[in-house]
């Protein structure tokens, strides 16, 4: 995977593809925020997506459940093709969780009702069950003892797990993750980031946007390089630290690694 | 005192009463009734204009006031206070109004069977809530019958009505009506979809840019040369409607900023979780919304609640209409002050409460959650 830059599949492979992305423009008005964008990635790939701010990647995996709307090109998220159909976009995010900078659990919930909120309401689960379930991920998370507490009681990294764990109770195909730790006092990043590793370890399709390189060379089969709404380069991980392509790619390494 | 302090070894210190002085009523008295020279002044001077005030106006109220005089010229030559005779006299028509006497049961039972109503309402922790909210439900449906009459019960016009019934009445149906109805319009406000966001924000606009009072005048009068002719339609209806559209409209301004409060990651998480447009916003954003807007939400309900006291212009009897005629009488003539004191301690309560429950609400509804 030496030159992986063009990374599109052959149709014939869709069932194995988790997400696929074909020609996606988008624009914020006159602002093109995602350039031709094509990228296809495999059921249980790990995709680390990184660059400077506004280079267009949160807006990336926002598109993928259609929290943002392109306008040109097509995306296919497990099977479905995402258009204006609602049905289709309610049926893609059941499949995809997301996971946000900002936690945003809902303040007005407990721990446990965060979990549960969606598998009761969108997937029909007997309230029971979908208790145990969510005590199950909250385990997982390692925070099962805050279950009854509420969001607002809790540390950034703590509500971090539960947002995860809340995503997960949806037991989703993909995962995307926007910037899970830039909120995050340094000394709670590691708690949420051995989470995501024992995520990863489990065969989850993740996608991630993240500056965590520690992170993206330890579980990423890919690291994808935005900048100016494009994707600048893709590799594994080795390659893209070691042997940079692109002059960006270098200077943006540089900066982030060496401070 | 130089021996004051004691020395523990290290590790060893027991916990002490902080020093006297320093706790309790005096540490309370000190910061806050005498804490500058400029404090201790207005405080003296409090002091000094309540014992003013307080001894005569009890006198009046309580010492000197006479309860059971036939006449206002009995009271004044007993004594030189209050004559309350005249409110415990007329007690009856202020708060039923000219209901007739024989059905006035119907009147006390409704009012039992809305406090029975409200409890699984205004309190979650109530037992068997679920079961009691159905006949929460369904109590309107019996207050109508049981005040107006029908289904074998004798029909009692609404022109009869009057008094503190006349005012709860309008007060809680326009309460409870305009509540939902107002949570609509803040969400048809802030829609997607154009032709429901125009309407809600001309009706809102339209609402609020007008008075009550020519609210209650268009149900009083005008409505008749828009309906059909022969079409009879209860004017305590239209009052009510009217009332009830009029609180809508603010409630509904209270609510929208409300929902602007919300931060857009909420409307994000929910989304991103597959939950319906619906879904997203009883389960997750109006809660929180409601939950900011609850003290302009009781702000309004009580601005509402005082503002029944308008339907006097139209011609329908409450407790100061009522107190109008009471005065035309000349048993009881130039007794205005000892009516309008017995309806101001009925308005104080009921708005009282009202802001008390607020507080009360806000309190439980408070998850630690830093905004």
């Amino acid at each position: 995977m030496s030159e992986a830059a063009a990374h599109v599949m052959p149709q014939s492979q869709t069932d194995q593809v988790a997400v696929q992305m074909v020609g996606v423009h988008k624009w914020y008005g006159e602002f093109h925020v995602l350039k031709d964008i094509n990228l296809s990635v495999d059921a249980g790939e790990r995709i680390v997506i990184c660059g400077p701010s506004g280079s267009g990647k949160s807006t990336l995996i926002r598109c993928i459940n259609r929290l943002e709307e392109h306008q040109r090109g097509q995306i296919v998220v497990d099977g479905v093709e995402l258009t204006n159909d609602v049905r289709k976009i309610d049926s893609v995010r059941r499949e995809v969780g997301m996971v946000f900078q900002h936690f945003n659990l809902f303040p007005h919930l407990t721990v446990l009702e965060n979990c549960t909120l969606a598998p009761i309401w969108v997937k029909k689960t007997p309230k029971v069950e979908a208790e145990e379930i969510a005590m199950t991920y909250l385990a997982r998370v390692k925070i099962p003892e805050q279950a009854t507490k509420f969001p607002g009681q809790l540390s950034g990294g703590q509500q971090q797990r539960v947002a995860i764990a809340r995503s997960l109770c949806m037991n989703p195909k993909i995962m995307l993750f926007d910037e899970p730790t830039s909120a995050l006092d340094p000394e709670m990043i590691s708690e949420v980031l051995d989470v995501m590793v024992g995520l990863a370890e489990s065969g989850m399709t993740m996608l991630c946007v993240t500056h965590e390189m520690g992170f993206a060379r330890k579980v990423a089969n890919r690291v994808i390089f935005m900048d100016g709404g494009e994707i600048i380069e893709q590799n594994n991980p080795e390659e893209f630290f070691n042997n940079p392509q692109s002059d960006r790619t270098k200077l943006f390494l540089s900066q982030i690694l060496h401070n | 005192m130089t021996d004051a302090t004691q020395t523990h070894a290290p590790g060893t210190h027991p916990d002490l009463p902080p020093p006297l002085g320093n706790r309790g009523a005096i540490k309370w008295m000190r910061e806050n009734l005498f804490s500058s020279p400029t404090n201790t002044v207005l405080t003296l001077l409090g002091i000094y204009l309540i014992y003013l005030a307080i001894p005569p106006f009890l006198d009046w109220f309580i010492l000197n006031a006479v309860f059971d005089a036939g006449s206002r010229a009995e009271c004044w030559e007993r004594a030189s206070g209050a004559c309350w005779s005249v409110v415990i006299v007329r007690f009856d028509q202020l708060v039923y109004g000219f209901y007739p006497v024989e059905l006035r049961w119907r009147v006390d039972l409704s009012a039992v069977l809305l406090a029975v109503a409200l409890v699984p309402i205004l309190f979650d922790k109530a037992p068997y809530r679920r079961g009691w909210f159905v006949f929460s439900l369904i109590y309107p449906v019996i207050a109508f019958f049981l005040l107006w009459g029908g289904l074998g019960l004798e029909p009692v016009e609404s022109a009869k009505f009057g008094g503190i019934m006349l005012t709860v009445l309008i007060g809680v149906t326009g309460i409870v009506a305009s509540l939902p109805l107002g949570i609509v319009l803040a969400l048809g406000r802030r829609s997607e979809l154009l032709v429901l966001k125009v309407i809600s924000i001309c009706f809102i606009e339209f609402i609020r840019g007008v008075p009550l009072i020519t609210l209650l005048f268009v149900a009083s009068t005008l409505l008749n040369y828009f309906l059909p002719p022969g079409t009879y339609f209860d004017l305590l209806l239209r009052v009510l409607i009217m009332v009830t559209l009029f609180s809508a409209a603010y409630i509904a301004e209270v609510v929208r900023g409300g929902l602007q409060a919300i931060p857009r990651g909420q409307f994000e998480a929910a989304m991103a979780m597959g939950l319906s447009y619906w879904k997203m916003m009883g389960l997750v954003v109006l809660p929180q919304a409601l939950k900011i807007s609850i003290p302009g939400i009781v702000n309004t309900f009580i601005g509402l609640y005082k503002d029944t006291t308008l339907v006097v212009i139209i011609g329908l009897l409450d407790p100061l209409g009522l107190s109008q005629s009471i005065l035309a009488d000349s048993k009881w003539q130039g007794l205005s002050t000892e009516l309008y004191i017995f309806i101001a301690i009925f308005f104080f309560i009921s708005c009282f409460s009202m802001s008390r429950y607020s507080i009360y609400l806000e309190n439980k509804l408070h998850t630690g959650h830093k905004r």
